[in-house]
Order: structure tokens, then C-alpha cells, then sequence
């Protein structure tokens, strides 16, 4: 075999097993768009004979799960997404600038157990404390839960944004004659708020597909998230109803890409970056 | 307007101490550079008059005022940083103008103040720009106007030109002067380039190891060094520095090293009872005090060259003696041509002598 031939094949080989992983990603997304459309989908991508909004005329009878949907998903996301990103500036910024000796060990030893707290081993201590705390059933307690697991890994990546700001820039306006609050607000704030908007989306997108969290500490089904009330799409012998599954989480991912897109065009996943010295 | 005084300040960072006991009066209207190399406090010394640290012990003063408990707001300076600490994300305007923000100006006052003074300083074009689209000279300027803005009692300056080529530096260092002169406020500047703090100067603090050396006009500080840390940190080459030896009898003095012997014509008097026979001490002669002699000049000491630096309208000659190095400057249009063995001759009048622990010997 001469080296052309190889080069080709090479390169045959190489493109097919990308498509291969490709396909992994590419064609669960196709069937999200194809299949809420079709009357008759089943778990295989086909195009619709007919294209049909009946899936999500059914879907929205459902108030169960639009409820679920469009206010305690909302509401659980929205809340943990708010109070992750504050804290987690707050944090960062303190950890950041103090002068007390092991800041390190504190994030990093915060981020190693942050993958604790949220998995599923620490479900019944976790269980157990919101129970003592009489928050079982109650939106409050799943916004906290998410909060905690998602706070470390959050401090952690805002941290390394506020560790890139050059402390002159606050000290000139320190010298200046500003405040401490106001050199936060003036000045380290406008700046890492793009990494407060990463912050943002991605504690949403987080608590936005939990499922374990509020499947344990809610009770009442008025307050169950999407997450949870997608199985409202079963049958009673517990096989999905494909159709309506597929319309509901075309639904169910809408909102996580419309936020994305908000804060992209709103502020733009960028940095200033410091100035070159 | 204001002076600056230190009154025994010092500062620890754990058991690493900055600044050590120092105390100086800085007066009003007055320029004054903290000199000297990495590591020698200047740096921190200013930091404290800034108050972004606080001393371990002393106070510190600005005008009739105690500001050693007062925080960095409340001291109504303006200080120009290293890396300019211009705001990324505000316009030159709202960069310049910022002192006035937090001063609860008003908007239209600001932007007008900010064009005053951004056009006296040749920015008055920038100002609807970022920082990160202007030059490295402009961004300097910025940060120049942001610290005069406000009409502040004091200039802080920490090493603003060390990070622009050598062409800008020299406009950039005129500039400084002129700007500070026009304005007659009291200004601190920190620098580790000597030629810098020659030039910009009205007294030259020299600094090490947390202490002030010597405190003095830039050409005394030049011409009589406190002692040899001095004599070689100021001066392009610097201070040659030669030990010998000192032989006194018979109303000769001769300076003595392995290399050579000079007899000290004229100079058995001035060091009498200052100085004792066979005592080691060092001599200093800038290299613009020595020229190039003739081998029976009792002030000449020979030496083996060792390189030759044209400069345009001057020339370096370096000559090896014994084992240590002595540069020689000479004036003037054409390069002297020298080789192999050099004599170089000491005009006496501006010799300095030191003792071995490196403190300068006053003469008589």
C-alpha cells in the first residue's frame, strides 16, 4: 500500500469514529426536535408523515406538569441561580482579598466535598436536617440543598475571575477615595460580571435537571419541579408515553436556552481581561 | 498644599521587616525620590503615606494632620501606579473623573473637568475610549490625570514609568517634572533607576534595607555618597571603588594596593588625625574623574584594558586592575585609541575616601 492510500484511509477511519461520537450527542437532539412534532413517534428518529401540534395540545391539558414547569421550576432554579451567584461573589471576593492564611485549603477543600453534599450518599443526613428544620415540602428547602452542593464549585470558578483582577485597581480607588463597599461595586463588580453570568446560567441549568433533590424533600405534588413531573408522561405500567414525553421536554428545555441566550446578548460571555503591563 | 513627615515608622510583614525606624520631613511644594534596589522599602514607604498599609509603629503625617489611623480616603492624595490601574470597563473620561464620582460630583461638572485636564496633558482626543485601546504613553497619562484631578494634597508616584520603552521614558520623565512644577504639589516618587531619580528629583531618599542611607539634593547625593552602597547604586557606570591600603610616615601619604602605589601629594594634611598608618579604606572616583595618564604621574595607577564602549560624545574604558574592573569616561567627539596597558590618572579633587565598613571619611 502506498502512503496516499494510507493517508486516505487514515482519515476515513478518523472521520467515522468522529461521527460515531458525534452521533452520541447529535442524534438524541435531532430526536428532540422531530419527535415532539409527530403523533406517532416512538424512541427511533423518524420525520413525521404529518407535522402535529396535537403532543403539545395534550401536554398542555396537563396542569400538573405545566405547572410544574412554568412556576416551581422556575421558581426552584430561579432562586438557587440568584442565591448561588451572590453568595458565591461575596464569597470568592472575601476569600480572594483577605490576608488570613489558608483561603486555599477552604476552596479547595470546600470543592472536594461540594461533590458530596450534593450526591446521593448525603441524601439522608440531608433529608434528615430539613426535616428537623420542618422545611420538608417546601421550595425553600430545595433552594437551599442546590445552593449548598452548587456553592464550592461556584466560589471556586469566581474565585480564579476575582484573582485576575489586579488589586491596584482597587487600591487606586481606594486612594481615590472611595469606600470599601464602593470599590466593590464600582469597580471588582462590573468586572467579574461576566463570570457571575457563568455562574448564573450554569446553577440554573443545574437545579433546573435535578431530579433526586426535590423528588425527596417535596411531598406535595403542586410543588414538584419539571424534573419530577415528567413522569406524569407514564403510563400506569410505567412505559413513557413517547409523544407526550417528547413535547414536554422540547418545553422543558426552552427555558435554559433562552436564558442562555438572554445573558449572551445582555452581557456576553466575555472577559475585560486586565490591561497588559 | 502639604509636607510629608515620617516620625520612626516602621513596618513588619511577619518577621520580615520593610520599613525600619525611618523618619524623614518631606516639605511642602517639595519633589522628593525614594531610591534604591528591589526589596528596599521604597515601595512599602509609600504605600504607607497612601495608607493602604499601616505601620507597625511611628506616625505618619501629611500637613498638620496625624493620618496614621486614617484610612486611604480620608488622606486626600493621588497616586499613580506601576500598572496604571486604569478601570477596564470605564472610558478614559469616567477613568480621569472617577476621584470626582466618589466625591459626589456631578455628572456634567466631571466630564467637563475630565476634558480640562486630559487636554493639558494631550489626551483631550481619548476620551470616549477604553483603556485597553489606547497606547501605553496614553494609558500612562491617564493615570497621570486621574491622581491630579481632584487637586490632591500630595503626588504619589510608584515606579510610572518602568513600564514604557526608553524613548517614552525620557519624554514621559519630562513631562513629570514639568507637570509637578506647574502644579507645586508635594510629590513622592519611587523608582530603582538612579538617572530617573537625578532627573526628577528636588532630594533623593536612598533606601536599603528598610532604611533611609541618605537624604540629600541629587547632586550631593552624587558627589558625596554617604557611603559606598550609595556611591555604587547612583552614577551610569558607577563610583569606582578601589581598596587599599594607607601608608603615613614621614609627612607622605601613599594609598596602597597589590596592583599599584599612589603617592598622595598634598594630601598628608587633610587626612591627619582622621585617618591611621596602615589602615585599609577604599577609594572612590566616578569615572568622569579619571583620564588617561602617563605612567610617571604620581595620581596614576595602570591597569590592563579590558573593553572600549563608544557612546557618540563620550567613551567607556573599562581596564582590569589587579583582579577588580575601573572605568574610565572620557569626553568627547573621537574615541581615544588605547590597547594593552593603561594608565589611569585620578583627579584628585574629586576623590572620595571610605572605611572599610563602607561609611564616607569627611576630609579636610
Amino acid at each position: 500500500m502506498n502512503h496516499h492510500a494510507r493517508f486516505i484511509l487514515g482519515r476515513i477511519f478518523f472521520y467515522a469514529g468522529a461521527c460515531l461520537f458525534a452521533s452520541f450527542f447529535v442524534l438524541p437532539l435531532l430526536w428532540l426536535t422531530v419527535a415532539p412534532f409527530n403523533t406517532l413517534a416512538t424512541l427511533s428518529l423518524s420525520l413525521p408523515e404529518e407535522f402535529s401540534l396535537a403532543n403539545f395540545r395534550r401536554v398542555f391539558a396537563n396542569t400538573f406538569a405545566i405547572r410544574a414547569l412554568v412556576q416551581n421550576s422556575v421558581l426552584q432554579a430561579g432562586g438557587a441561580m440568584v442565591l448561588v451567584t451572590i453568595t458565591a461573589t461575596l464569597a470568592a471576593y472575601a476569600l480572594s482579598r483577605s490576608s488570613i492564611k489558608g483561603t486555599d485549603v477552604i476552596t479547595y477543600g470546600l470543592v472536594l466535598f461540594s461533590s458530596v453534599v450534593t450526591g446521593t450518599a448525603a441524601m439522608v443526613p440531608i433529608f434528615l436536617m430539613i426535616h428537623g428544620m420542618g422545611l420538608i415540602d417546601t421550595h425553600v428547602a430545595v433552594i437551599l440543598v442546590f445552593t449548598g452542593g452548587l456553592l464550592p464549585a461556584a466560589i471556586f470558578i469566581m474565585r480564579d475571575f476575582v484573582d485576575s483582577i489586579p488589586r491596584s485597581y482597587e487600591e487606586s480607588a481606594l486612594v481615590a477615595g472611595a469606600s470599601p463597599w464602593r470599590v466593590f461595586n464600582d469597580i471588582a463588580l462590573p468586572i467579574v460580571r461576566p463570570g457571575m453570568m457563568v455562574i448564573a446560567v450554569w446553577a440554573f441549568v443545574n437545579v433546573w435537571g435535578g431530579f433526586l433533590i426535590p423528588f425527596i424533600l417535596l411531598r406535595s405534588s403542586g410543588k414538584m419541579p419539571a424534573a419530577v413531573a415528567i413522569y406524569s408522561f407514564y403510563s400506569e405500567a410505567g412505559t413513557p408515553l413517547v409523544t407526550l414525553t417528547a413535547a414536554y421536554s422540547l418545553l422543558y428545555t426552552l427555558p435554559v436556552l433562552l436564558l442562555y441566550l438572554f445573558v449572551n446578548w445582555k452581557y456576553g460571555f466575555r472577559f475585560f481581561g486586565g490591561i497588559k503591563s | 498644599m502639604a509636607g510629608v513627615a515620617f516620625r520612626g515608622v516602621s513596618k513588619s510583614f511577619g518577621a520580615v521587616t520593610a520599613v525600619d525606624d525611618v523618619s524623614f520631613d518631606i516639605h511642602d511644594g517639595e519633589i522628593v525620590c525614594l531610591l534604591g534596589p528591589s526589596g528596599c522599602g521604597k515601595t512599602t514607604t509609600l504605600r504607607l503615606i497612601a495608607g493602604l498599609e499601616g505601620p507597625t509603629a511611628g506616625s505618619i503625617h501629611i500637613g498638620d494632620r496625624d493620618v496614621t489611623m486614617i484610612s486611604p480616603k480620608g488622606r486626600d492624595i493621588g497616586m499613580v501606579f506601576q500598572d496604571y490601574a486604569l478601570y477596564p470597563h470605564m472610558t478614559i473620561s469616567d477613568n480621569i473623573s472617577y476621584p470626582l464620582k466618589v466625591r459626589g460630583v456631578s455628572k456634567e461638572e466631571r466630564a467637563s473637568r475630565a476634558a480640562e485636564v486630559a487636554a493639558s496633558l494631550q489626551i483631550g482626543n481619548l476620551l470616549e475610549r477604553r483603556p485597553g485601546q489606547i497606547s501605553g504613553g496614553q494609558q500612562q497619562r491617564t493615570s497621570v490625570a486621574r491622581a491630579v484631578v481632584h487637586k490632591p494634597q500630595v503626588f504619589l508616584f510608584d515606579e510610572p514609568l518602568s513600564n514604557l520603552d526608553a524613548k517614552l521614558r525620557l519624554e514621559a520623565r519630562g513631562f513629570i517634572k514639568h507637570l509637578q512644577k506647574r502644579l507645586g504639589v508635594t510629590s513622592i516618587y519611587v523608582t530603582h533607576d538612579q538617572a530617573e531619580a537625578m532627573a526628577l528629583a528636588d532630594r533623593i531618599a536612598v533606601m536599603d534595607g528598610g532604611r533611609i542611607v541618605q537624604m540629600a539634593p541629587p547632586l550631593e547625593v552624587y558627589h558625596r555618597p554617604a557611603n559606598t552602597f550609595v556611591a555604587n547604586f547612583l552614577g551610569s557606570p558607577p563610583m569606582n571603588l578601589l581598596p587599599v591600603r594607607l601608608e603615613r610616615r614621614t609627612g607622605v601619604t601613599r594609598f596602597v594596593a597589590d596592583a599599584f602605589t599612589i603617592t598622595a601629594e598634598g594630601w598628608h594634611e587633610r587626612l591627619q588625625g582622621r585617618v591611621d598608618d596602615g589602615e585599609s579604606v577604599i577609594l572612590g572616583v566616578r569615572p568622569e574623574h579619571l583620564a588617561l595618564g602617563e605612567a610617571d604621574d604620581p595620581w596614576s595607577f595602570p591597569g590592563e584594558l579590558y573593553a572600549t564602549e563608544p557612546l557618540g560624545p563620550e567613551t567607556l574604558i573599562t581596564i582590569s586592575v589587579g583582579d577588580a574592573l575601573t572605568t574610565l569616561r572620557i569626553f568627547g567627539d573621537d574615541p581615544p585609541v588605547v590597547d594593552g596597558r593603561v594608565h589611569a590618572r585620578i583627579q584628585n579633587t574629586n576623590l572620595r575616601l571610605f572605611r572599610e565598613g563602607g561609611e564616607r571619611i569627611e576630609l579636610g
